[in-house]
């Protein structure tokens, strides 16, 4: 169970959004400038909350009333962004495996799972490569996986297919919504396409210049979601 | 005949270490942090660059010298009077290089995208790998290029040099030095010999530093003009 209460202030915008989300994916949706990025670096301890509360299941990684900040690299959380940010002079391979201390990766188990993970992203045949020899669509599959190899309690995407073509996107949709059933953790997605919302969301957060517009639930309250969008 | 050269080689690679250490910690610094007073700073880093060498041979002179707060603790302390010593000369040579390793660096470092490092924090990766593996790597094209002007302009130094090291065959006389004596007392022969010799060696310097990035960084180039297309 991710919960989290985030308040902070920014230049021109104040951002103040509460959300408690089970399993699935949950879209922050909003235009641009409402603060979604903020709100994943907030989840992810890259950027500080001036007060709130973030806990995933029993782990609390910020709490303004006891002090507790827990560092980004400390906190198993998951982060695609929006620019994929793979090493650009690391092999698919290396980027992939970056996140893996070097006495797992000695270790036969764990080399299985990576193997699954490149596989199902089907990346394996372009493990020699650099980022800049790929494709848009190629680069997220890495983005992915890399992310997903640390085996990460939560995930985070920022946009993760606004760079994308039609049929890249479509086909990564439906990927991305197979792999969070396979991995069953939480994911927390940003877009400002409704397209991209409908087809994704467990959830949806509704954002508007920092403040939380509204928070919907596909299942019952479709209808209410087109109104609302 | 061979002592100036091996002389010369000797400060300019203690002067770049030097240059090295403080480079890369101060241009990181001002790469990512913001302070008050940064312009301030940062015109004084890079100050070495514009003023006559003359200035700071005689800036350092009164430092280092017998009754300067630095010469008198190295002499009370450890005994050691640096002041007419190669060792001079290299630190001379580090200053007036400096400005040209910290521009260098601080832009390479500037250059690294912040993402890569956030992503690779939340891959659970600590600060000190992170500037290993992302940080350095990335910047590194940049660095060496600061590094091999600053090993020329090592080199090549001469007013701040005599300044504080004198000029004193077979102990502090360098290149740049024995060429303005070997002119001054006609041996003309020594001198373009000289000539010569510091030319091919900064020419070089040059030249293998502009093949290298060529060469190395292609990839990554590739890499971040495929980036900003997409």
């Amino acid at each position: 169970m991710l919960r989290a209460e985030i308040r902070k202030k920014l230049p021109g915008i104040s951002i103040h959004v509460k959300m408690a989300f089970n399993q699935g994916i949950l879209v922050l949706f909003g235009p641009s400038g409402a603060g979604k990025t903020t709100i994943l670096n907030c989840l992810a301890g890259l950027q500080k909350p001036d007060a709130g509360l973030i806990s995933l299941d029993e782990k609390v990684f910020f709490s303004s009333v006891d002090g507790i900040d827990t560092p980004a690299r400390k906190r198993r959380i998951g982060y695609v962004f929006q620019d994929y940010a793979l090493f650009p002079h690391m092999t698919v391979k290396d980027n992939a495996l970056y996140g893996i201390p070097s006495r797992c990766k000695k270790d036969k188990d764990y080399q299985t799972s990576v193997l699954d993970v490149m596989d199902m992203l089907k990346i394996t045949h372009l493990q020699e490569r650099y980022p800049g020899q790929l494709s848009g669509g190629e680069k997220q599959r890495v983005a992915l996986a890399r992310a997903l190899m640390v085996e990460p309690d939560l995930l985070l995407l920022d946009e993760p297919l606004s760079a994308l073509d039609y049929t890249t996107r479509k086909n990564l949709q439906a990927e991305l919504r197979q792999l969070q059933k396979i991995w069953r953790i939480p994911f927390v997605l940003v877009t400002h396409s409704r397209k991209e919302m409908h087809a994704l969301a467990d959830e949806v957060l509704l954002l508007d210049r920092g403040k939380q517009t509204g928070c919907l639930c596909t299942d019952r309250d479709i209808p209410r979601l087109e109104a609302a969008v | 005949m061979l002592d100036p050269i091996f002389l010369s080689l000797k400060v300019a690679i203690i002067a770049v270490c030097i240059d090295f250490v403080f480079g890369m910690v101060v241009a990181r610094f001002m790469a990512r942090r913001d302070f008050v007073g940064k312009n301030l700073a940062e015109s004084l880093i890079i100050l070495p660059m514009v003023l006559p060498p003359t200035v700071l041979g005689y800036g350092l002179l009164i430092f280092l010298g017998k009754r300067g707060p630095i010469g008198n603790i190295l002499l009370d302390w450890f005994g050691f009077q640096i002041i007419f010593t190669w060792w001079a000369a290299a630190l001379a040579s580090a200053i007036v290089s400096f400005p040209l390793m910290y521009q260098s660096a601080k832009a390479a470092f500037s250059s690294v995208d912040l993402s890569l490092e956030k992503a690779a924090r939340t891959l659970g990766t600590g600060e000190i790998r992170i500037f290993l593996t992302i940080t350095l790597p990335l910047a590194w094209p940049g660095i060496l290029a600061g590094l091999v002007l600053a090993f020329a302009r090592a080199l090549g130094e001469f007013g701040a040099t005599l300044m504080v090291a004198g000029n004193i065959p077979g102990k502090t006389q360098t290149i740049p030095l024995a060429i303005y004596s070997a002119v001054e007392s006609g041996e003309e022969e020594t001198a373009k010999m000289l000539v010569l010799v510091i030319t091919v060696l900064s020419f070089a310097a040059l030249f293998w530093l502009n093949k290298w990035s060529k060469e190395k960084i292609q990839l990554w180039k590739k890499g971040s003009e495929t980036h900003a297309e997409s």
